[in-house]
């Protein structure tokens, strides 16, 4: 990584998916690895099940805390669709991570917007390096279907660099100890998973 | 070094600089900041005021008396504490006090995209601005330091990407805290115009050796690089400048009112041409243009909406007359449903707004989680402009159209904040709307924060729960009913009694936020496919627990909270609890 490189990672999900620890633990699994870092997540009225992102960029100086288009090396969603609406956020060589959870939108239910059926094709018509897997069934295996972001966060670790001592040593420092086990695990499933 | 968030370094430098109180309002995004700061609370007290106003004014007096204090609000929060603001800035402080004011532009999560730095102006007080988290913390110890070296509040201005991003910041020791003795002086303390006209002119004086400051500060530095291109900027769009256009020569101003002219006029010395880079309003570039120097701005930079790295990128692009960069992958939003944010499964306002669906009434409603009872399907909401003004607002429609009956709805911190007034205004002068208060018994938007009606403390102290029904009573309403809005037949039975009444009446719906006490009202329901008839009633609530397809409606088991509301309206019997 040349000292000028800025790496930058996209999270989108649904209001109350849990965003913020899985952007933490990614912050500070750079922090370990010696990085800069900053970060930025939604709060308020977005946090009332509507669409919300998490934006971290780590490197040797950051300056901005919001990602430039076409520029983060991982967009990943915590449900389906969600990251079909930042696309334009991936850079060109970027890998997408999605969570197969489908959340249906109110708009759906009220028969005004369709949930695509196709999302999956969707999703691989777009993104030419897409993982696409159902985190709850890979942490429900592990006994607890909570830990499906850190699932996630174990395929994201995949699309950069950061060694794998500086994601433990993160999730050990933000995960209760009874869980420990647990989530490490989980992160291991998510980075394992093929 | 610690990763914080704009809010927690606010907080921390409060800490720092040896504040001993504290008091705010809730608003997105600088709820955080009080929030963070009860973890100091041996050193700090700090306190949820009603409303801004009273919160300034807690602080003002305590800056009075020789202690360090810090006022914490949004941008439209200081709108209603400018009162207090314009005329502080006459009398001045004895310990410093601080005013941090976060401004939302692109509007996140607030009604408008004000620009709060004219209030520098406006009320001629100094205003700093930071552009990280570090410089946040900073910042509060340099806010201080000014404020007691000139006699006067300071504005810090925050914004969403500087409170809600975390970046790294240097923890320093608490600074030993003022000695407060308020010690008497009418006039200083009494603005009558006798006394205020005195305050008056050494405001003047102040202002101008607060300019000659900011010229020597070194919260404004000049950053020189390429000398044919240089930038004017300051708060999180430096950030974005630095890595847009990163040969630029800048001049950053964290100092940014009073404006420092010989600062500008040296750096416009030095380069060739200017670019104002500002969010929001001309505030910098009219100032420079006002000294004759020529620079561009908002020619080229929106004056709408947040600034990014991406919008300045295409700002470059057109100033270059080279084209916009593309990018590989397009949003395909438009194949997407909708995700607006919505009422939680279980929010006991959806009883509320189901209920006033019977009524042809005009509803005026007011800011909170609540105002998400306007959108599809529940749509009961008709006109939203502030806080408090769902009470103001539904009288004033009532005097002056032929509307029959008018219908206000407010939450319970909203009410404590600035509906009261609104209330008596109703009794005395003979309105009669009538009024729900949507009492959930905390701040829910924001984050579930305590107010005057939770019976809890910002510090966590047990205190009184203030009574809604006890202040309606005390204004003179005759009419007042406290309802379970979960009891869905009783609810429209009150609505529909009061609204028929020709006089002022109060109802106030009470039920805990599902969302802030975690617990299920009660088991949760699924509905019975067998006996479903896809009549999809139960749709018309707007509950994201319930979800349909092309199908019929399901319960997801996950999200449901067990409120049963679905359950009372279907026609078939088809929901029931799972056993």
């Amino acid at each position: 990584m040349s000292n000028d490189t800025i790496v930058s990672i996209v999270i989108a999900g649904v209001g109350g998916q849990g965003i913020l620890l899985a952007s933490d633990i990614t912050a500070l699994a750079a922090l370990n690895a010696g990085f800069d870092v900053k970060t930025n997540e939604v709060h308020g009225m977005a946090q009332r099940g509507g669409s919300v992102i998490g934006q971290i960029r780590y490197g040797k100086k950051v300056y901005s805390p919001l990602v430039k288009k076409g520029t983060a090396q991982v967009l990943a969603g915590l449900e389906r669709i969600e990251i079909l609406r930042y696309a334009e956020y991936l850079a060109k060589d970027g890998l997408a991570v999605v969570n197969s959870q489908m959340i249906i939108p109110v708009t759906v239910s009220m028969g005004v917007s369709k949930y695509p059926a196709d999302a999956k094709q969707l999703l691989e018509s777009t993104f030419p390096r897409l993982v696409y897997f159902d985190a709850g069934v890979e942490a429900a295996k592990l006994g607890n279907i909570k830990a499906a972001n850190v699932v996630l966060l174990g395929a994201i670790s995949n699309g950069i660099g950061l060694p794998l001592e500086a994601w433990t040593g993160a999730i050990t420092k933000r995960v209760p100890q009874k869980f420990l086990d647990l989530n490490i695990k989980a992160f291991m499933a998510g980075r394992n998973y093929k | 070094m610690e990763l914080l968030s704009g809010n927690e370094a606010i907080s921390r430098g409060a800490y720092e600089a040896g504040v001993t109180l504290a008091a705010g309002y809730p608003g997105t995004p600088s709820t955080e900041i009080l929030e963070d700061i009860v973890k100091y609370k041996d050193a700090i007290y700090a306190e949820w005021s009603p409303n801004e106003k009273v919160a300034f004014e807690v602080a003002s007096a305590a800056a009075m008396s020789g202690a360090r204090s810090l006022v914490t609000m949004k941008h439209v929060g200081l709108n209603v504490a400018a009162d207090p603001l314009m005329t502080l800035a006459y009398i001045g402080v004895k310990g410093g006090m601080v005013v941090v004011v976060a401004d939302d532009p692109g509007m996140h999560s607030s009604q408008n995209e004000q620009d709060s730095r004219h209030y520098a102006r406006f009320a001629k007080v100094p205003m700093l601005e930071p552009s990280d988290s570090q410089e946040a913390k900073d910042f509060m110890l340099k806010a201080y330091e000014l404020s007691e070296q000139f006699g006067t509040p300071v504005i810090l201005r925050t914004e969403t990407r500087i409170s809600h991003s975390r970046s790294l910041v240097n923890l320093g020791n608490r600074r030993l805290a003022n000695k407060v003795d308020f010690i008497k002086d009418q006039s200083q303390f009494v603005m009558v115009p006798m006394w205020a006209r005195g305050r008056r002119v050494q405001l003047e004086g102040r202002l101008k050796k607060m300019q000659e400051n900011a010229c020597q500060s070194d919260l404004n530095r000049m950053e020189m690089n390429d000398t044919s291109f240089g930038i004017i900027t300051s708060g999180v769009t430096y950030q974005y400048v630095k890595e847009v256009w990163p040969n630029a020569s800048i001049l950053k101003l964290g100092f940014v009112y009073p404006f420092p002219d010989e600062l500008i006029r040296q750096f416009a010395s030095k380069v060739k041409t200017i670019l104002v880079v500002e969010q929001l309003d001309n505030f910098i570039e009219e100032h420079v243009k006002s000294l004759g120097i020529a620079c561009q701005g908002k020619n080229y930079i929106p004056n709408i909406g947040e600034l990014s790295p991406s919008v300045l990128s295409d700002v470059k692009a057109k100033m270059e007359s080279t084209s916009t960069a593309q990018v590989p992958f397009k949003n395909i939003a438009e194949q997407l449903p909708g995700r607006p944010p919505v009422l939680c499964a279980g929010c006991p306002h959806r009883g509320i707004f189901h209920a006033l669906k019977n009524h042809d009434v005009v509803v005026a409603g007011d800011i909170g989680c609540y105002s998400l009872g306007t959108f599809k399907p529940l749509s009961q909401l008709d006109i939203i402009l502030c806080m408090g003004g769902g009470i103001s607002m539904a009288h004033g429609i009532q005097k002056a159209s032929n509307a029959k009956k008018v219908v206000g709805v407010i939450g319970d911190s909203t009410f404590f904040h600035s509906g009261i007034t609104g209330l008596v205004d109703i009794v005395y002068n003979k309105g009669t709307s009538t009024i729900i208060v949507l009492d959930n018994r905390i701040t829910g938007m924001t984050g579930h924060q305590e107010n005057p009606g939770s019976g809890l403390t910002l510090m966590g102290e047990s205190t009184h729960a203030i009574s809604i029904a006890d202040i309606g009573r005390a204004c003179g309403v005759k009419r007042i009913f406290e309802i379970n809005p979960y009891d869905q037949k009783h609810t429209q039975q009150i609505i529909a009694q009061e609204i028929a009444v020709d006089e002022p009446s109060l109802i106030i719906s009470k039920a805990a936020c599902v969302l802030h006490v975690k617990k299920p009202v009660s088991p949760q329901r699924y509905i019975d496919q067998d006996t479903c008839k896809n009549c999809r009633q139960c749709l018309k609530l707007g509950c994201p627990a319930i979800e349909a397809g092309e199908g019929k409606p399901h319960v997801n088991p996950y999200t449901c909270m067990g409120c049963t509301l679905c359950q009372q309206v279907c026609k078939f019997d088809s929901i029931h609890e799972i056993k």
